[in-house]
């Protein structure tokens, strides 16, 4: 008889255990949704906090990164939201151009009025996370669930565990929202805490929706944050999708999962923007539920000093007839790492499946690195799927050349650096969001510069 | 004027410039032939300011000015211009947005006002105009997917834009049609001014109708070994190389 070998808990595993424990009592929700977070539970129990030994974290080491469990952040008091009501603009500025409804997330706890929920428009239906668990509405358990997308991953058990706060927005059939809905995460970062938040968005049959996630954090405080989004696209649906992870303080970690379902005939498309500060894990698990769906995930990650991010993407074709993009681009410097592990499995029957994946990332300094990972795992026999990495610097005649006209070298490098990522960004179908993702850059690369 | 004094260069360790002297005046078009192997694209990095491009002797005075401390941007802003022999593609830049960057990059070290964009439309336009370039080209990613003949036509508008004082073209020729050729030519010709001086690097005599020099110079293992007048370039075209390739130490 063999045994398996467990490693004890570390300081972190026995106080989230703890915290599991105190907290079940009082986590929003009953019934399936507590047997699903026991489920959930029970599953980092027994494999513990992901390190360098799973395979689907060997380069992002969480057990290693989270030394201690920080407090799970507490539902911010009327007090401090009203009085947040005026830095929130501030803070989190309106994007150039772009009028958007905004749904506010202060620690991960949807705060209605802070949001725009009274000038949504007929057709969109918005509750907080606590309400929907707490009513315990079958579909909306089984919409958060977001059964099959990235069941295996702890990282992920964990906020499907303590789930606290978020939002849920649902799009009634063939619904066009003339702006885009704009989810704007806060963390008050007062003290080092933990935020477990899950929001979900489902679009229905025929609707179209354009989604942002914007983040900011008030004062750099260390802090561990594990979000989740499902969004589930509806037959003949499109929706674009748009996040920016708010760089977070060192020593912080942030897990952001991303679980989308396409029904047939559906179009997703989705950007993230990665700026670095602390470790994050960006996760997205895609599949393809109904024939002719369209997804893309795309994204660009530019990094310094310590900062390490990770892109790892599980793309499954379950239906025949689909067309997946994944495109990424990384721009690494100082002592920065980067990672990207892409999986796209073909099911035996999604026969005519269309897959493209690409990463490429440019080095620009000796103790940057990155690590690429594409996977292809094809069951059926009719499918056109390719992938292709790169690691590479920037190219020195390039850069001469620009410079043999007059430009800095900097300034030649930032522009060759800002084509490298407009090749990502270009996929942003919104023209303003295109523009405010340009900026971003563009000022992070500025701020490289100087 | 551009004065190079017995300058010594090496890439990697190889010496390939071996103390060469050469004296372009304001307004003089110079043309330097030489077989290959000589240095002479060597001989132009060097002045443009390539990293990798060691001098090891010797001096180069742009209007009396060292230039030898200066990195590629500020010789360039100085005017130094080279047009490349085979002109890099620029992906995700548009040839619009390259121009319109350099073009301020280099006035803005010299303290001069950036351009308006309208300003800098009408100039990009003027100058196209007069090379054929079409206008679509300037949409376009500099360089990328343009034929032989539009890359060397960008690098002759470039230099007109520019408006350099001293400009390198480094075998120009190379690649060209003959109506390209004739068409690069005359820009080149149109930028002539007294107080503006070539070096032109060339295998063939060729280019030579179309852009006469004031002075030829044949060089060879990195030296200078003849000195003539456009004379000069003709008995090359008839005799060759072997008179001068043995004269160098």
């Amino acid at each position: 008889m063999t045994q398996a070998v467990k490693a004890l808990p570390t300081a972190a595993e026995a106080k989230l255990a703890a915290d599991f424990a105190d907290a079940r009592k009082v986590l929003p929700g009953s019934g399936a949704v507590h047997a699903l977070r026991t489920a959930a539970f029970d599953s980092f129990v027994v494999a513990g906090l992901p390190s360098r030994r799973v395979e689907a974290w060997h380069y992002t080491d969480l057990r290693g990164a989270l030394r201690e469990a920080l407090p799970m952040a507490a539902q911010p008091p009327a007090s401090a939201t009203s009085a947040l009501r005026v830095r929130l603009e501030k803070l989190v500025p309106r994007i150039a151009g772009l009028k958007t409804w905004r749904l506010v997330l202060v620690d991960g706890y949807f705060i209605a009025d802070l949001s725009d929920a009274a000038a949504l428009p007929k057709g969109v239906r918005v509750m907080s996370l606590a309400d929907a668990l707490v009513c315990g509405d079958a579909a909306a358990v089984e919409l958060l669930a977001a059964r099959g997308l990235g069941e295996s991953d702890v990282a992920l058990a964990l906020n499907t565990a303590f789930m606290q706060g978020g939002v849920l927005v649902d799009i009634a059939q063939n619904t066009t929202l003339e702006q885009p809905l704009e989810i704007v995460s806060l963390s008050s970062g007062a003290v080092g805490q933990a935020v477990y938040a899950r929001s979900a968005l489902r679009v229905s049959k025929g609707a179209q929706v354009t989604l942002i996630e914007s983040e900011a954090c008030e004062s750099m405080t260390a802090e561990h944050r594990n979000c989740a989004l499902v969004i589930a696209v509806g037959e003949g649906a499109s929706v674009e999708h748009v996040f920016v992870p708010a760089p977070l303080a060192s020593g912080s970690t942030y897990v952001a999962s991303l679980m989308t379902t396409l029904a047939a005939s559906a179009n997703f498309n989705s950007f993230t923007l990665a700026l670095g500060g602390g470790l994050l894990r960006r996760q997205a698990f895609m599949r393809f539920d109904g024939a002719q769906g369209r997804g893309q995930l795309a994204g660009a990650s530019l990094l310094k000093g310590k900062d390490h991010a990770d892109t790892t993407l599980i793309v499954q074709h379950v239906a025949p007839h689909c067309h997946s993009r994944e495109y990424f681009k990384t721009v690494l410097d100082g002592d920065a790492t980067g990672v990207y592990q892409g999986k796209v499995s073909v099911a035996p029957g999604a026969q005519k499946t269309d897959g493209a994946m690409k990463s490429h990332a440019i080095l620009l300094s000796d103790g940057a690195s990155m690590n690429n990972k594409p996977e292809l795992e094809i069951f059926a026999d009719d499918v056109v799927c390719g992938h292709g990495a790169t690691v590479a610097q920037l190219d020195d005649d390039q850069v001469f050349y620009a410079m043999a006209r007059g430009l800095p070298k900097e300034d030649a490098q930032a522009m060759l650096l800002e084509a490298f990522v407009d090749e990502a960004t270009d996929r942003v179908e919104n023209e303003a969001l295109r523009a405010h993702l340009t900026t971003l850059i563009g000022a992070w690369l500025s701020a490289r510069r100087s | 004027m551009i004065e190079i004094r017995n300058l010594h260069a090496e890439i990697d360790g190889k010496k390939i410039i071996n103390g060469l002297s050469l004296i372009v005046k304001d307004g003089e078009v110079a043309a330097i032939m030489g077989p290959n192997g000589s240095g002479k694209s060597t001989l132009s990095y060097v002045i443009s300011g390539r990293v990798g491009y060691e001098v090891t002797g010797g001096e180069i005075l742009l209007n009396g000015e060292s230039i030898l401390e200066m990195n590629a941007a500020e010789r360039a802003s100085k005017g130094v211009f080279l047009a490349f022999q085979y002109p890099l593609e620029i992906p995700g830049v548009t040839t619009m947005t390259f121009l319109k960057a350099c073009l301020n990059a280099q006035r803005k070290s010299r303290g001069e006002a950036e351009l308006t964009t309208p300003d800098f439309i009408k100039r990009v336009k003027t100058g196209a105009d007069k090379l054929g370039v079409p206008q679509e080209m300037l949409r376009r990613a500099l360089n990328v997917g343009f034929s032989g003949g539009e890359k060397k036509r960008m690098e002759v508008l470039q230099m007109s834009l520019l408006e350099p004082t001293f400009a390198i073209l480094d075998e120009t020729d190379s690649g060209l049609d003959i109506d390209a050729l004739r068409i690069v030519s005359e820009g080149v010709n149109a930028l002539r001014d007294p107080k503006r001086s070539f070096l032109v690097i060339t295998h063939y005599q060729r280019l030579l109708d179309y852009i006469v020099p004031d002075t030829v110079h044949v060089m060879s293992k990195g030296q200078i070994v003849k000195t003539g007048g456009k004379d000069l370039a003709l008995e090359l075209e008839a005799n060759g190389y072997r008179d001068y390739v043995g004269e160098a130490a």
